[in-house]
Protein backbone atom coordinates (compact mmCIF):
# COMPACT_ATOMS: atom_id res chain seq x y z
CA UNK A 1 0.00 0.00 0.00
CA UNK A 2 2.73 2.54 1.03
CA UNK A 3 4.84 1.58 -1.72
CA UNK A 4 1.97 2.24 -4.19
CA UNK A 5 1.44 5.27 -3.29
CA UNK A 6 5.10 6.60 -2.98
CA UNK A 7 5.38 5.12 -6.26
CA UNK A 8 2.11 7.15 -7.22
CA UNK A 9 3.65 10.35 -6.10
CA UNK A 10 7.09 9.79 -7.40
CA UNK A 11 5.53 9.55 -11.05
CA UNK A 12 3.40 12.65 -10.58
CA UNK A 13 6.53 14.37 -9.36
CA UNK A 14 8.42 13.54 -12.75
CA UNK A 15 5.24 14.21 -14.75
CA UNK A 16 5.37 17.74 -13.25
CA UNK A 17 8.86 17.92 -13.68
CA UNK A 18 8.64 16.98 -16.92
CA UNK A 19 5.92 19.74 -18.03
CA UNK A 20 7.90 22.15 -15.90
CA UNK A 21 10.93 21.57 -17.58
CA UNK A 22 12.07 24.79 -19.17
CA UNK A 23 9.93 26.97 -17.20
CA UNK A 24 11.68 26.29 -14.28
CA UNK A 25 15.19 28.70 -14.27
CA UNK A 26 17.89 28.14 -12.26
CA UNK A 27 19.19 31.77 -11.11
CA UNK A 28 21.94 32.32 -8.10
CA UNK A 29 20.30 35.60 -7.22
CA UNK A 30 17.27 37.46 -7.95
CA UNK A 31 15.90 41.22 -7.50
CA UNK A 32 12.73 41.58 -4.93
CA UNK A 33 10.90 44.70 -6.28
CA UNK A 34 8.88 45.36 -3.43
CA UNK A 35 6.60 47.95 -3.09
CA UNK A 36 6.54 49.82 0.50
CA UNK A 37 3.87 52.38 1.37
CA UNK A 38 3.28 53.42 5.00
CA UNK A 39 0.83 55.99 4.25
CA UNK A 40 -0.65 56.91 8.01
CA UNK A 41 3.47 57.31 8.62
CA UNK A 42 3.66 60.05 5.52
CA UNK A 43 5.54 57.34 3.90
CA UNK A 44 4.39 57.73 -0.31
CA UNK A 45 4.26 54.35 -2.11
CA UNK A 46 7.42 53.62 -3.97
CA UNK A 47 8.95 50.18 -4.88
CA UNK A 48 12.49 48.86 -2.79
CA UNK A 49 14.66 46.73 -5.02
CA UNK A 50 16.95 44.29 -3.02
CA UNK A 51 18.81 41.54 -4.45
CA UNK A 52 19.21 38.10 -2.68
CA UNK A 53 20.53 35.03 -3.14
CA UNK A 54 18.18 32.13 -4.24
CA UNK A 55 18.67 28.56 -4.88
CA UNK A 56 16.58 25.80 -6.95
CA UNK A 57 13.93 25.73 -3.58
CA UNK A 58 13.75 29.08 -2.62
CA UNK A 59 10.32 30.84 -2.08
CA UNK A 60 9.38 34.25 -2.59
CA UNK A 61 9.03 34.43 1.18
CA UNK A 62 12.26 32.70 1.82
CA UNK A 63 13.49 35.53 -0.20
CA UNK A 64 11.14 38.00 1.41
CA UNK A 65 12.47 36.82 4.98
CA UNK A 66 16.12 36.89 3.55
CA UNK A 67 15.61 40.55 2.09
CA UNK A 68 13.90 41.72 5.98
CA UNK A 69 17.04 39.95 8.18
CA UNK A 70 19.76 41.07 5.82
CA UNK A 71 19.18 44.11 4.13
CA UNK A 72 16.36 46.02 5.85
CA UNK A 73 14.44 44.90 8.56
CA UNK A 74 11.68 47.26 8.15
CA UNK A 75 9.67 45.49 5.11
CA UNK A 76 6.03 44.91 6.25
CA UNK A 77 4.95 41.28 5.92
CA UNK A 78 2.69 38.96 6.96
CA UNK A 79 3.37 35.26 7.34
CA UNK A 80 3.06 32.32 9.92
CA UNK A 81 3.06 28.79 8.78
CA UNK A 82 5.36 28.99 5.61
CA UNK A 83 3.39 25.81 4.22
CA UNK A 84 0.32 26.89 2.72
CA UNK A 85 -1.87 26.55 5.68
CA UNK A 86 -2.69 29.34 7.09
CA UNK A 87 -2.97 31.72 4.32
CA UNK A 88 -1.59 34.71 5.43
CA UNK A 89 0.71 35.09 3.19
CA UNK A 90 -0.80 36.27 0.23
CA UNK A 91 0.23 38.86 -2.01
CA UNK A 92 0.76 40.22 -5.93
CA UNK A 93 3.56 38.76 -7.07
CA UNK A 94 4.76 39.46 -10.60
CA UNK A 95 0.96 40.89 -11.10
CA UNK A 96 -0.60 37.90 -9.66
CA UNK A 97 -2.36 37.02 -6.41
CA UNK A 98 -0.41 34.46 -4.94
CA UNK A 99 0.98 32.95 -1.66
CA UNK A 100 4.76 33.64 -1.16
CA UNK A 101 5.16 30.88 0.70
CA UNK A 102 3.85 28.49 -2.03
CA UNK A 103 5.81 30.44 -4.51
CA UNK A 104 9.15 29.78 -5.85
CA UNK A 105 11.36 31.89 -7.22
CA UNK A 106 12.10 29.67 -9.97
CA UNK A 107 8.53 28.81 -11.45
CA UNK A 108 9.06 33.03 -12.11
CA UNK A 109 10.30 34.41 -15.33
CA UNK A 110 12.89 37.09 -15.41
CA UNK A 111 15.18 37.97 -12.85
CA UNK A 112 13.18 40.63 -10.92
CA UNK A 113 10.61 39.25 -8.98
CA UNK A 114 7.74 42.20 -8.02
CA UNK A 115 5.71 41.61 -4.48
CA UNK A 116 2.96 44.06 -4.36
CA UNK A 117 0.11 43.87 -1.51
CA UNK A 118 -3.29 41.90 -2.64
CA UNK A 119 -5.74 44.07 -4.51
CA UNK A 120 -8.92 44.82 -3.39
CA UNK A 121 -7.83 44.81 0.28
CA UNK A 122 -7.34 47.90 1.70
CA UNK A 123 -3.86 48.48 2.71
CA UNK A 124 -2.39 48.91 5.73
CA UNK A 125 1.53 48.73 5.28
CA UNK A 126 3.89 47.40 2.47
CA UNK A 127 2.38 44.20 1.96
CA UNK A 128 0.35 44.01 4.65
CA UNK A 129 -3.86 44.33 4.07
CA UNK A 130 -6.89 44.66 5.90
CA UNK A 131 -8.86 41.24 5.91
CA UNK A 132 -11.98 42.79 8.00
CA UNK A 133 -14.00 43.26 5.09
CA UNK A 134 -13.46 39.44 3.76
CA UNK A 135 -13.77 38.06 6.67
CA UNK A 136 -17.34 39.57 7.58
CA UNK A 137 -18.61 38.18 4.09
CA UNK A 138 -17.19 35.04 5.54
CA UNK A 139 -18.68 35.53 9.01
CA UNK A 140 -22.18 36.84 6.71
CA UNK A 141 -22.82 33.12 5.49
CA UNK A 142 -23.02 31.83 8.73
CA UNK A 143 -20.04 28.93 7.87
CA UNK A 144 -21.14 26.73 10.66
CA UNK A 145 -23.52 23.48 10.49
CA UNK A 146 -27.19 24.83 11.48
CA UNK A 147 -29.65 21.78 12.32
CA UNK A 148 -31.10 23.27 15.43
CA UNK A 149 -32.76 19.01 16.02
CA UNK A 150 -29.82 18.52 16.31
CA UNK A 151 -29.25 16.29 19.76
CA UNK A 152 -25.51 15.29 20.15
CA UNK A 153 -26.96 13.27 23.50
CA UNK A 154 -28.96 11.19 21.89
CA UNK A 155 -26.78 8.20 20.32
CA UNK A 156 -30.12 7.03 17.86
CA UNK A 157 -30.29 10.76 16.28
CA UNK A 158 -26.55 11.10 15.94
CA UNK A 159 -26.51 8.22 13.99
CA UNK A 160 -28.61 9.68 11.29
CA UNK A 161 -25.95 11.93 10.69
CA UNK A 162 -23.44 9.56 9.28
CA UNK A 163 -22.11 10.76 6.04
CA UNK A 164 -20.98 8.20 3.45
CA UNK A 165 -17.47 9.17 1.06
CA UNK A 166 -20.62 10.43 -1.24
CA UNK A 167 -21.81 13.15 0.57
CA UNK A 168 -18.42 13.91 2.14
CA UNK A 169 -16.87 14.51 -1.67
CA UNK A 170 -19.87 16.78 -2.17
CA UNK A 171 -18.62 19.45 0.69
CA UNK A 172 -14.66 18.10 1.76
CA UNK A 173 -12.84 20.35 -1.24
CA UNK A 174 -14.99 23.54 -0.42
CA UNK A 175 -13.33 23.07 2.97
CA UNK A 176 -10.04 23.37 2.54
CA UNK A 177 -10.45 26.88 2.03
CA UNK A 178 -7.48 28.68 4.09
CA UNK A 179 -9.23 32.42 3.67
CA UNK A 180 -6.10 33.14 2.08
CA UNK A 181 -8.14 35.87 0.58
CA UNK A 182 -6.51 35.10 -3.31
CA UNK A 183 -9.44 34.62 -4.89
CA UNK A 184 -10.89 37.48 -3.38
CA UNK A 185 -8.03 39.27 -4.88
CA UNK A 186 -8.33 38.21 -8.30
CA UNK A 187 -12.35 38.62 -8.62
CA UNK A 188 -13.12 40.56 -11.29
CA UNK A 189 -16.95 41.87 -9.59
CA UNK A 190 -15.22 42.47 -6.18
CA UNK A 191 -12.93 45.08 -7.71
CA UNK A 192 -15.75 47.06 -7.87
CA UNK A 193 -18.88 45.88 -5.77
CA UNK A 194 -17.47 45.84 -2.05
CA UNK A 195 -20.80 44.42 -1.03
CA UNK A 196 -20.50 41.33 -3.15
CA UNK A 197 -19.44 38.59 -1.26
CA UNK A 198 -16.77 37.58 -3.21
CA UNK A 199 -16.26 33.80 -4.16
CA UNK A 200 -14.27 32.76 -0.70
CA UNK A 201 -17.37 33.61 1.42
CA UNK A 202 -20.05 32.18 -1.79
CA UNK A 203 -18.22 29.35 -1.81
CA UNK A 204 -18.39 28.27 1.50
CA UNK A 205 -22.25 29.21 1.24
CA UNK A 206 -22.55 26.21 -1.00
CA UNK A 207 -20.30 23.96 1.18
CA UNK A 208 -22.42 24.22 4.00
CA UNK A 209 -25.79 24.27 1.87
CA UNK A 210 -24.81 20.88 0.16
CA UNK A 211 -23.59 19.29 3.77
CA UNK A 212 -26.32 16.87 4.35
CA UNK A 213 -26.34 17.86 8.40
CA UNK A 214 -27.26 21.12 7.95
CA UNK A 215 -31.11 22.21 7.63
CA UNK A 216 -30.79 25.91 7.16
CA UNK A 217 -31.41 25.35 2.96
CA UNK A 218 -33.71 27.95 2.91
CA UNK A 219 -31.55 30.89 5.01
CA UNK A 220 -28.65 30.01 2.99
CA UNK A 221 -30.35 30.87 -0.19
CA UNK A 222 -32.19 33.75 1.25
CA UNK A 223 -28.85 35.05 2.43
CA UNK A 224 -27.08 35.06 -1.42
CA UNK A 225 -29.79 35.66 -3.25
CA UNK A 226 -29.36 39.85 -3.46
CA UNK A 227 -28.31 42.46 -5.49
CA UNK A 228 -25.37 42.34 -4.97
CA UNK A 229 -25.13 38.44 -4.11
CA UNK A 230 -24.55 35.36 -5.97
CA UNK A 231 -25.74 36.64 -9.14
CA UNK A 232 -22.75 39.01 -9.36
CA UNK A 233 -20.92 36.16 -10.48
CA UNK A 234 -19.80 36.19 -14.33
CA UNK A 235 -17.51 33.27 -14.14
CA UNK A 236 -14.63 34.83 -15.19
CA UNK A 237 -13.06 32.08 -12.72
CA UNK A 238 -10.42 34.11 -11.67
CA UNK A 239 -10.86 32.74 -8.29
CA UNK A 240 -10.45 29.30 -9.07
CA UNK A 241 -7.36 29.95 -11.31
CA UNK A 242 -5.48 31.32 -8.75
CA UNK A 243 -6.57 29.21 -5.84
CA UNK A 244 -3.78 27.26 -3.73
CA UNK A 245 -5.86 24.50 -2.02
CA UNK A 246 -7.87 23.42 -5.37
CA UNK A 247 -11.20 25.08 -3.75
CA UNK A 248 -12.53 25.79 -7.20
CA UNK A 249 -14.66 28.44 -5.40
CA UNK A 250 -16.22 29.60 -9.16
CA UNK A 251 -17.33 25.92 -8.98
CA UNK A 252 -18.96 25.95 -5.87
CA UNK A 253 -20.55 28.99 -6.67
CA UNK A 254 -21.97 27.61 -10.28
CA UNK A 255 -23.09 24.65 -8.33
CA UNK A 256 -25.36 26.38 -5.62
CA UNK A 257 -26.75 29.03 -8.09
CA UNK A 258 -27.64 26.00 -9.88
CA UNK A 259 -29.82 24.83 -7.16
CA UNK A 260 -31.23 28.38 -7.40
CA UNK A 261 -32.10 28.00 -10.79
CA UNK A 262 -33.55 24.88 -10.46
CA UNK A 263 -30.69 23.46 -13.03
CA UNK A 264 -30.09 20.82 -10.21
CA UNK A 265 -32.39 18.48 -8.70
CA UNK A 266 -32.99 19.25 -4.95
CA UNK A 267 -31.03 16.52 -3.79
CA UNK A 268 -32.82 15.69 -0.28
CA UNK A 269 -30.70 16.25 2.74
CA UNK A 270 -31.23 13.87 5.60
CA UNK A 271 -31.72 17.06 7.90
CA UNK A 272 -34.13 18.25 5.78
CA UNK A 273 -36.17 14.74 5.35
CA UNK A 274 -35.66 14.51 9.68
CA UNK A 275 -37.51 17.96 9.57
CA UNK A 276 -40.67 17.00 7.72
CA UNK A 277 -40.84 14.01 10.14
CA UNK A 278 -40.57 16.13 12.87
CA UNK A 279 -43.25 18.46 11.34
CA UNK A 280 -45.80 15.70 10.06
CA UNK A 281 -45.43 14.44 14.13
CA UNK A 282 -46.05 16.88 15.53
CA UNK A 283 -49.08 18.10 13.53
CA UNK A 284 -50.69 14.38 14.75
CA UNK A 285 -50.31 15.24 18.17
CA UNK B 1 -9.65 58.85 -1.59
CA UNK B 2 -11.59 56.07 -0.79
CA UNK B 3 -10.68 53.95 -4.39
CA UNK B 4 -6.99 54.54 -2.50
CA UNK B 5 -7.78 53.57 0.80
CA UNK B 6 -9.57 50.60 -0.16
CA UNK B 7 -7.19 49.08 -2.88
CA UNK B 8 -9.49 47.98 -5.51
CA UNK B 9 -8.67 46.90 -8.65
CA UNK B 10 -11.43 48.87 -9.99
CA UNK B 11 -11.87 49.19 -13.98
CA UNK B 12 -8.43 48.19 -14.03
CA UNK B 13 -9.25 44.68 -12.96
CA UNK B 14 -11.78 44.62 -15.56
CA UNK B 15 -9.65 45.77 -17.91
CA UNK B 16 -6.50 43.48 -18.38
CA UNK B 17 -8.08 40.12 -19.35
CA UNK B 18 -4.62 38.45 -19.97
CA UNK B 19 -3.64 37.85 -16.86
CA UNK B 20 -5.82 35.08 -15.61
CA UNK B 21 -6.06 32.40 -19.23
CA UNK B 22 -9.51 31.99 -20.61
CA UNK B 23 -12.30 32.25 -18.73
CA UNK B 24 -11.06 35.80 -17.73
CA UNK B 25 -10.81 36.78 -21.73
CA UNK B 26 -14.44 35.22 -22.33
CA UNK B 27 -15.69 37.46 -19.48
CA UNK B 28 -14.17 40.36 -20.72
CA UNK B 29 -15.33 39.81 -24.30
CA UNK B 30 -18.61 39.34 -23.16
CA UNK B 31 -19.20 42.17 -21.27
CA UNK B 32 -17.26 44.11 -24.28
CA UNK B 33 -19.55 42.73 -26.97
CA UNK B 34 -22.44 42.53 -24.83
CA UNK B 35 -22.59 46.19 -24.63
CA UNK B 36 -21.32 46.50 -27.88
CA UNK B 37 -24.67 45.04 -29.51
CA UNK B 38 -26.44 47.16 -27.08
CA UNK B 39 -25.01 50.37 -29.20
CA UNK B 40 -25.62 48.77 -31.65
CA UNK B 41 -29.21 47.58 -31.22
CA UNK B 42 -30.38 51.57 -30.27
CA UNK B 43 -28.22 52.68 -32.99
CA UNK B 44 -30.84 49.69 -34.90
CA UNK B 45 -33.70 51.04 -33.32
CA UNK B 46 -33.06 54.64 -34.46
CA UNK B 47 -32.22 53.58 -38.36
CA UNK B 48 -35.47 51.52 -38.61
CA UNK B 49 -37.14 54.42 -37.08
CA UNK B 50 -36.51 56.12 -40.43
CA UNK B 51 -39.16 54.41 -42.27
CA UNK B 52 -42.14 56.22 -40.40
CA UNK B 53 -40.80 59.03 -42.40
CA UNK B 54 -40.91 57.30 -45.60
CA UNK B 55 -39.24 55.47 -48.01
CA UNK B 56 -36.31 58.41 -48.90
CA UNK B 57 -35.43 58.82 -45.57
CA UNK B 58 -35.16 55.05 -45.47
CA UNK B 59 -33.38 54.93 -48.30
CA UNK B 60 -30.89 57.67 -47.00
CA UNK B 61 -30.16 55.94 -43.91
CA UNK B 62 -29.25 53.14 -45.39
CA UNK B 63 -27.00 54.96 -47.84
CA UNK B 64 -24.88 54.94 -44.36
CA UNK B 65 -24.11 51.56 -44.29
CA UNK B 66 -22.84 51.33 -47.71
CA UNK B 67 -19.65 53.12 -46.87
CA UNK B 68 -16.34 51.36 -46.31
CA UNK B 69 -16.74 52.28 -42.72
CA UNK B 70 -20.43 51.08 -42.71
CA UNK B 71 -19.23 47.51 -43.88
CA UNK B 72 -16.50 47.71 -40.79
CA UNK B 73 -19.30 48.35 -38.57
CA UNK B 74 -21.52 45.90 -39.69
CA UNK B 75 -18.49 42.81 -39.49
CA UNK B 76 -18.02 44.04 -36.43
CA UNK B 77 -21.39 43.11 -35.38
CA UNK B 78 -21.57 40.11 -37.19
CA UNK B 79 -18.21 39.08 -35.14
CA UNK B 80 -19.37 40.30 -31.72
CA UNK B 81 -23.27 39.10 -31.85
CA UNK B 82 -22.08 35.29 -32.77
CA UNK B 83 -19.14 35.46 -30.88
CA UNK B 84 -21.93 36.87 -27.91
CA UNK B 85 -24.24 34.27 -28.40
CA UNK B 86 -22.12 31.10 -28.96
CA UNK B 87 -20.20 32.34 -25.73
CA UNK B 88 -23.42 32.93 -24.31
CA UNK B 89 -24.97 30.07 -24.72
CA UNK B 90 -21.56 28.10 -22.82
CA UNK B 91 -22.49 30.36 -20.03
CA UNK B 92 -26.16 29.75 -19.24
CA UNK B 93 -25.22 26.31 -18.93
CA UNK B 94 -21.96 26.94 -16.64
CA UNK B 95 -23.71 29.67 -14.84
CA UNK B 96 -26.23 26.75 -13.65
CA UNK B 97 -23.20 24.03 -12.67
CA UNK B 98 -23.42 22.30 -16.05
CA UNK B 99 -20.30 20.73 -17.42
CA UNK B 100 -18.13 22.08 -14.87
CA UNK B 101 -17.49 18.29 -13.35
CA UNK B 102 -17.30 17.47 -9.85
CA UNK B 103 -16.25 18.39 -6.59
CA UNK B 104 -13.76 15.63 -5.63
CA UNK B 105 -10.84 15.28 -3.42
CA UNK B 106 -7.95 18.18 -5.12
CA UNK B 107 -4.40 17.15 -4.98
CA UNK B 108 -1.42 18.52 -6.19
CA UNK B 109 -1.05 20.56 -8.38
CA UNK B 110 -4.45 21.53 -7.65
CA UNK B 111 -6.06 22.23 -11.26
CA UNK B 112 -9.27 23.50 -10.97
CA UNK B 113 -12.17 21.22 -12.56
CA UNK B 114 -14.22 23.93 -13.68
CA UNK B 115 -11.74 25.33 -15.60
CA UNK B 116 -11.71 22.35 -18.01
CA UNK B 117 -11.32 21.58 -21.56
CA UNK B 118 -14.53 21.72 -22.43
CA UNK B 119 -15.11 25.20 -21.14
CA UNK B 120 -12.14 26.25 -22.60
CA UNK B 121 -13.19 24.72 -25.55
CA UNK B 122 -16.12 26.35 -25.76
CA UNK B 123 -14.41 29.41 -25.73
CA UNK B 124 -12.66 28.69 -28.58
CA UNK B 125 -15.56 27.64 -30.36
CA UNK B 126 -17.38 31.02 -29.64
CA UNK B 127 -14.03 32.62 -31.15
CA UNK B 128 -13.42 30.53 -34.34
CA UNK B 129 -17.40 31.06 -35.65
CA UNK B 130 -16.97 34.81 -35.02
CA UNK B 131 -13.91 34.49 -37.30
CA UNK B 132 -15.15 32.34 -39.81
CA UNK B 133 -18.95 34.51 -39.96
CA UNK B 134 -16.70 37.73 -40.20
CA UNK B 135 -14.58 36.53 -42.99
CA UNK B 136 -18.57 34.83 -44.85
CA UNK B 137 -19.47 38.49 -43.99
CA UNK B 138 -16.26 40.47 -45.39
CA UNK B 139 -16.42 38.53 -48.42
CA UNK B 140 -20.23 39.23 -49.32
CA UNK B 141 -19.74 42.90 -48.06
CA UNK B 142 -16.43 43.72 -49.69
CA UNK B 143 -16.17 40.82 -52.25
CA UNK B 144 -17.53 40.78 -55.94
CA UNK B 145 -18.09 44.51 -56.46
C1 LIG C 1 -28.54 34.72 -28.57
C2 LIG C 1 -28.56 35.87 -27.97
C3 LIG C 1 -27.90 36.17 -26.65
C4 LIG C 1 -27.48 35.29 -25.68
C5 LIG C 1 -27.54 33.78 -25.65
C6 LIG C 1 -26.90 36.12 -24.62
C7 LIG C 1 -26.38 35.64 -23.44
C8 LIG C 1 -25.68 36.39 -22.53
C9 LIG C 1 -25.04 35.87 -21.36
C10 LIG C 1 -25.10 34.43 -20.88
C11 LIG C 1 -24.41 36.90 -20.75
C12 LIG C 1 -23.53 36.81 -19.54
C13 LIG C 1 -24.21 37.15 -18.28
C14 LIG C 1 -23.26 37.00 -17.14
O1 LIG C 1 -22.05 36.86 -17.34
O2 LIG C 1 -23.72 36.96 -16.00
C15 LIG C 1 -24.67 38.09 -21.51
C16 LIG C 1 -24.20 39.36 -21.18
C17 LIG C 1 -24.59 40.52 -21.83
N1 LIG C 1 -25.45 40.61 -22.92
FE1 LIG C 1 -26.20 39.03 -23.97
N2 LIG C 1 -27.00 37.46 -24.96
C18 LIG C 1 -27.61 37.53 -26.20
C19 LIG C 1 -27.90 38.67 -26.91
C20 LIG C 1 -27.63 39.97 -26.46
C21 LIG C 1 -28.05 41.17 -27.18
C22 LIG C 1 -28.82 41.22 -28.51
C23 LIG C 1 -27.62 42.22 -26.42
C24 LIG C 1 -27.77 43.73 -26.65
C25 LIG C 1 -28.88 44.29 -26.98
C26 LIG C 1 -26.95 41.70 -25.26
C27 LIG C 1 -26.39 42.44 -24.25
C28 LIG C 1 -25.63 41.95 -23.22
C29 LIG C 1 -24.87 42.76 -22.30
C30 LIG C 1 -24.80 44.29 -22.26
C31 LIG C 1 -24.20 41.86 -21.45
C32 LIG C 1 -23.19 42.25 -20.39
C33 LIG C 1 -23.58 41.93 -18.99
C34 LIG C 1 -22.46 41.26 -18.27
O3 LIG C 1 -21.29 41.46 -18.58
O4 LIG C 1 -22.75 40.50 -17.38
N3 LIG C 1 -26.98 40.33 -25.32
N4 LIG C 1 -25.44 37.76 -22.60
S1 LIG D 1 -11.12 29.73 -1.87
FE1 LIG D 1 -8.92 29.33 -2.25
S2 LIG D 1 -8.10 31.36 -2.85
FE2 LIG D 1 -10.08 31.73 -1.88
S3 LIG D 1 -9.60 32.15 0.28
FE3 LIG D 1 -10.06 29.95 0.12
S4 LIG D 1 -8.06 28.95 -0.19
FE4 LIG D 1 -7.77 31.15 -0.61
S1 LIG E 1 2.87 31.58 5.45
FE1 LIG E 1 1.05 30.42 5.87
S2 LIG E 1 0.14 30.31 3.90
FE2 LIG E 1 2.06 31.22 3.44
Amino acid sequence: MTEQVIEKIESMEKKREKEKHGKETIRSSVVLKIYRANKRAGEQPHYDSVEVPVQRWTTVLDALLHAKQYKDPSIGIRYSCRMASCGSCGMKINGIPRLACYTKVSELEGSTVTVEPLANFPHIRDLVTDFAQFFSHHHDVKPFVQNENADIKDKNKLSEFMQSPEDLDKFLQFSYCIKCGLCYSACPTVATDTKFPGPQALSQAYRYFIDNRDNATKDRINIVDDKHGIWRCHFAGSCSSVCPKGVDPALGIQLLRGHMLGFSKNEKKIADLQDRLRKDEEAKQ
Amino acid sequence: MEADRSNREGLMGWLNPGRYGWERVSYWLQRLTGVGLLAYFIGHVFETSSLTQGPDAWAAMLELTQTPLGHTILLLVIGMSTYHSANGIRLIFAHGGKGLGKPGRPDYPYDAVSLNYRQKSGIWIALILAAVAMLYGASVLFGGE
